[in-house]
């Protein structure tokens, strides 16, 4: 099938088949905002805020589930568009609780970033209260649904991303909330806690534990998961030399959105304060901090006595599935080509 | 892996055996989940307990542990006996179907019900189900391998796939998923006894020549030992010195009381790591290493991507990279490794390793390349054998099915199987110094069935004791009917619960990979 023609603003768009009329705002750079959209998701258009305005029929139309046909008139921008969105977000806004202003999420939330931009604030009408209590079920998620704007991402993300569906959204529209499939916590659920909908949820209902505030990071690094063999990329957010956060989506990754439990929120073994951090030495029965030097000395002349009086075969190395490539070359390197034998080998079976 | 992650979807048919993919490989898992629910992907879950991956099941086969051989052998004989075979896959592309055809007649689905305790019309519905696909694939991990008969179950499982033509084309393969996120380079690169990077056999002397002008110096012929082989020789006194790097023998290998006496025995142990694990406990010299994060390098995951990862933190207090360790002390031990940047030791990986030679950081940058990359403008390779096998013609190997090394008997009646929890890693020295993992599970158990819990007069939480011939472990009952009747799961990341002392370390005679999956033990209430 061709492309077809469509005025979006006044100018002349094309648009693939099947894409909608969000699709080609965002191919051709014209802003649209959206909630319950995530580009890896099938369309909803649960939030509404997406309205756009086709001249032609005079329609408001939600711009993420329709598709682009040919003679559409869309207007993003027109007084009708701007009214009926504002309306929309001071819905949301009407239903979001008053702990909005100490809410962690912060200016991380779309929600937020929305109302400023369309200049909106809290309104403090008709406020519905905030009557579910804040969860804190595990020591992975803390969940506030007071804040919860209904728009089901996390939901479909656990479906469609995922394939778990643990979780079903139950209600509808603002007032719905999403909830473990067939009841009880999330623990004993068919839940992984592998926070997918953590990470996809716009707003502050879904957030990550520990929630005090850790700062914005000063820079961010794409890493291998140093845990199982499918070799998920993250970035991680660093701070002072600390992490302090997790995200998946790096480009290319074989993981895309996703991770597991360890991955996204395992890595903070790396700060503990078991970590090593001088070479050891047994002293009379005791294990002594010594410096490299010593440590590395006391190694080669050792390494050397045993090689002599036994041969090179009387050492064994093991090399490990936890370091890179480039070192386990080197250490196999080392084995073969500086102490002499093969008896090289890492837990590849075990 | 034969085949790229990115082809999950494509199959048709999936066969999932000896993987507990939801636990152990979750984003797979989940790649998995996707494509059945899509309703495009069929899946046959093949494993003795009842893992969550079976709820996405259309067939679900429950064999007793170690008789792999035997229902893949009957899935054959079906296959053969009905006709579904690849004629044309058979006989154009692999040798030794007569005889293969001849082994596999006497796994009739009766003899293999009698052996697994799969029913005759199962066992078929799964042949015709996997035989008819147009693509199907296998994926399966250490439940096939770790067994004294393990390289004859994968060679079972590659009978199969090439009794079918599931070789070499999108969707299809003989998959192993790798454990640790650099368990596929780390044998890629030559960690292993009897082969230079790439999988180059020490013992062949145009090989090791090539090695000897690379690296200027002379090597040796002989290969050597495998790890448990190493604690053996360490035991008997024939190896005296240990060089560790980044590995907990201790917890992990097994019959765990037999690694401590051998660790004991060494006149010197150095353990490189970045905790003080249970094996550094025995170690004579403690170098600090750095994690995998604070590092510039590469890893290669289960379908042989090789990806690069950054160095996103500094490493704490004196802490050095595994790199610059090793080579200062090549240095001081009379070798100078002249290249030390991770970069410039990936140009020497290439020089000498043919599957690795088109690899260059400059090309990792953006994304990652699948080995074979043969040269710089190779563009990798997502399938294998795609028109041939690197050996010419597929051979297909008659495998019989032998009784695990150790059955249950009156004294141990149960069948002990080992793995891992979701929540915890390995040895736990990772996930168990992470707050929330820690958080959420600190404690191993052993899952037991709930007819022989009541047997046995234990019930949920209950302390027990464990006993194998080689040692005891006290833990906790968790009663579920994922484990069947007469089998006890456990998992060997707590040090409390150590599981491999009770773990047989007989050896499949091949692959030298150690019986971890089935051992006879006794269960007593405390
Ligand atoms: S919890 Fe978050 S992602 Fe889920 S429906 Fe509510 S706002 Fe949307
Ligand atoms: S995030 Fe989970 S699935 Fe991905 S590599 Fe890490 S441990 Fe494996």
């Amino acid at each position: 099938m061709a492309d077809t023609i469509i005025r979006m603003n006044g100018k002349r768009v094309s648009a693939s088949p099947g894409h909608s009329v969000l699709d080609v705002a965002r191919k051709n750079k014209i802003f649209i905002p959206t909630l319950c959209d995530n580009p890896q998701l099938k369309p909803a258009g649960y939030c509404r805020v997406c309205l756009v305005e086709d001249l032609i029929s005079g329609r408001l139309i939600t711009a993420c589930d329709t598709v682009a046909s040919s003679g559409m008139d869309i207007s993003t921008e027109s007084p009708r568009v701007l009214n009926a969105r504002c309306r929309m977000l001071e819905l949301i806004l009407m239903n979001h609780p008053e702990t909005c202003v100490i809410c962690e999420k912060g200016n991380t939330c779309e929600l937020r970033q929305l109302a400023s931009g369309y200049g909106l604030a809290l309104t403090s009408e008709d406020r519905i209260g905030c009557l579910e209590a804040i969860v804190d079920a595990n020591p992975f998620i803390h969940r506030d649904l007071s804040k919860c704007i209904g728009c089901q991402i996390c939901v479909r993300a656990c479906r469609e991303i995922q394939g778990a569906e643990a979780i079903e959204f139950t209600g509808k529209g603002l007032r719905g909330r999403p909830l473990v499939a067939g009841g009880g916590e999330l623990s004993g659920s068919a839940c992984e806690l592998c926070g997918l909908c953590v990470s996809l949820c716009p707003v502050g209902a879904l957030m990550e534990r520990p929630t005090s505030h850790r700062g914005i990071e000063d820079r961010s690094a794409a890493v291998i998961c140093p845990y199982c063999g499918v070799g998920c990329s993250l970035y991680l957010e660093v701070r002072d030399n600390e992490i302090i956060g997790v995200r998946a989506g790096v480009p290319g990754s074989v993981n895309g959105p996703s991770l597991c439990v360890k991955g996204r929120y395992g890595l903070d073994y790396v700060g503990h304060t078991d970590r090593l951090t001088q070479a050891l030495v047994r002293k009379d029965g005791e294990l002594t901090e010594v410096s490299w030097e010593e440590a590395l000395d006391l190694v080669a002349k050792r390494l050397g006595g045993i090689i002599k009086k036994h041969g090179p075969d009387g050492v064994g190395v093991l090399a490990s599935a936890k370091v890179t490539n480039e070192e386990n070359y080197l250490i196999q390197k080392f084995a073969r080509a500086v102490i002499g034998t093969n008896n090289v080998d890492h837990c590849a079976r075990l | 892996m034969t085949n790229s992650l990115k082809d999950v979807g494509q199959a048709d048919v999936i066969l999932l055996t000896g993987t507990n993919t939801v636990e152990n490989h979750p984003v797979i898992a989940q790649m998995i989940k996707t494509a059945a629910l899509s309703g495009d992907t069929k899946l046959i879950v093949v494993d003795p307990r009842d893992i969550s991956m079976a709820r996405y099941a259309e067939i679900r086969l429950r064999p007793g542990p170690g008789t792999d051989v035997a229902w893949l052998n009957g899935m054959a004989q079906v296959i053969i006996s009905e006709g579904l075979w690849d004629k044309e896959f058979v006989e154009k592309r692999t040798e030794g179907f007569e005889e293969f055809r001849r082994s596999a007649k006497e796994y009739t689905p009766d003899l293999v019900h009698e052996i697994t305790g799969i029913r005759p019309a199962e066992l078929r519905k799964a042949a015709r189900l996997y035989a008819s696909a147009p693509s199907a694939a296998i994926y399966y991990a250490m439940g096939i391998t770790q067994h004294v008969t393990g390289t004859d179950n994968v060679m079972a499982i590659a009978n199969l796939a090439m009794l079918t033509g599931n070789i070499g084309r999108p969707g299809t393969g003989v998959n192993p998923l790798r454990g640790q996120n650099n368990v596929q380079g780390a044998c890629d690169l030559g960690a292993l006894p009897n082969v230079f990077p790439g999988y180059q056999k020490v013992a062949d002397d145009t090989v090791r020549k090539k090695f000897e002008k690379a690296w200027g110096v002379k090597l040796p012929a002989r290969p050597g030992l495998t790890v448990v082989e190493m604690l053996d020789a360490a035991g008997r006194g024939d190896i005296h010195a240990m060089y560790v790097i980044g590995e907990n023998p201790v917890l992990t290998d097994p019959d765990a009381n037999h690694v401590e006496a051998a660790l004991e025995k060494l006149d010197f142990l150095v353990v490189q790591d970045i905790f003080l694990t249970e094996t550094a406990e025995y170690a004579d010299v403690v170098l600090p290493s750095s994690a995998s994060v604070e590092k510039e390098g590469t890893f290669t995951n289960t379908e042989r991507l090789v990806q690069r990862t950054r160095a996103a933190v500094e490493p704490p207090g004196n802490a050095r990279s595994d790199m610059e360790i090793i080579t200062d002390l090549a240095g001081r031990m009379g070798y100078e490794q002249k290249r030390t940047e991770p970069a410039e030791v990936m140009k020497e990986i290439a020089s000498i390793t043919p599957s690795y030679a088109g690899i260059s950081y400059n090309r990792l940058a953006r994304r990652g390349l699948r080995w074979p990359c043969t040269d710089g403008k190779h563009r990798g390779t997502k399938i294998l054998h795609g028109k041939k096998f690197a050996r010419g013609k597929g051979r297909f190997h008659p495998v019989d099915y032998i009784e695990p090394d150790e059955m249950p008997d009156k004294k141990y009646p149960f069948i002990l199987t080992t793995g891992r929890i979701l929540y915890h890693f390995h040895s736990g020295s990772m996930s168990r110094r992470s707050r929330p993992l820690k958080e959420y599970v600190d404690h191993g158990s052993a899952e037991i069935n709930p007819s022989d819990a009541r047997c046995l007069g234990i019930r949920e939480g209950s302390p027990i004791r464990v006993n194998s011939r080689r040692g005891s472990v006290d833990t906790t009952t968790r009663i579920s009917s994922r484990s069947p009747q007469g089998v006890v799961f456990m998992n060997f990341h707590f040090a409390e619960q150590p599981v491999n002392k009770l773990t047989n370390p007989a050896l499949d005679k091949a692959g030298k990979i150690p019986e971890l999956k089935v051992c006879a033990v006794s269960i007593e209430s405390l």
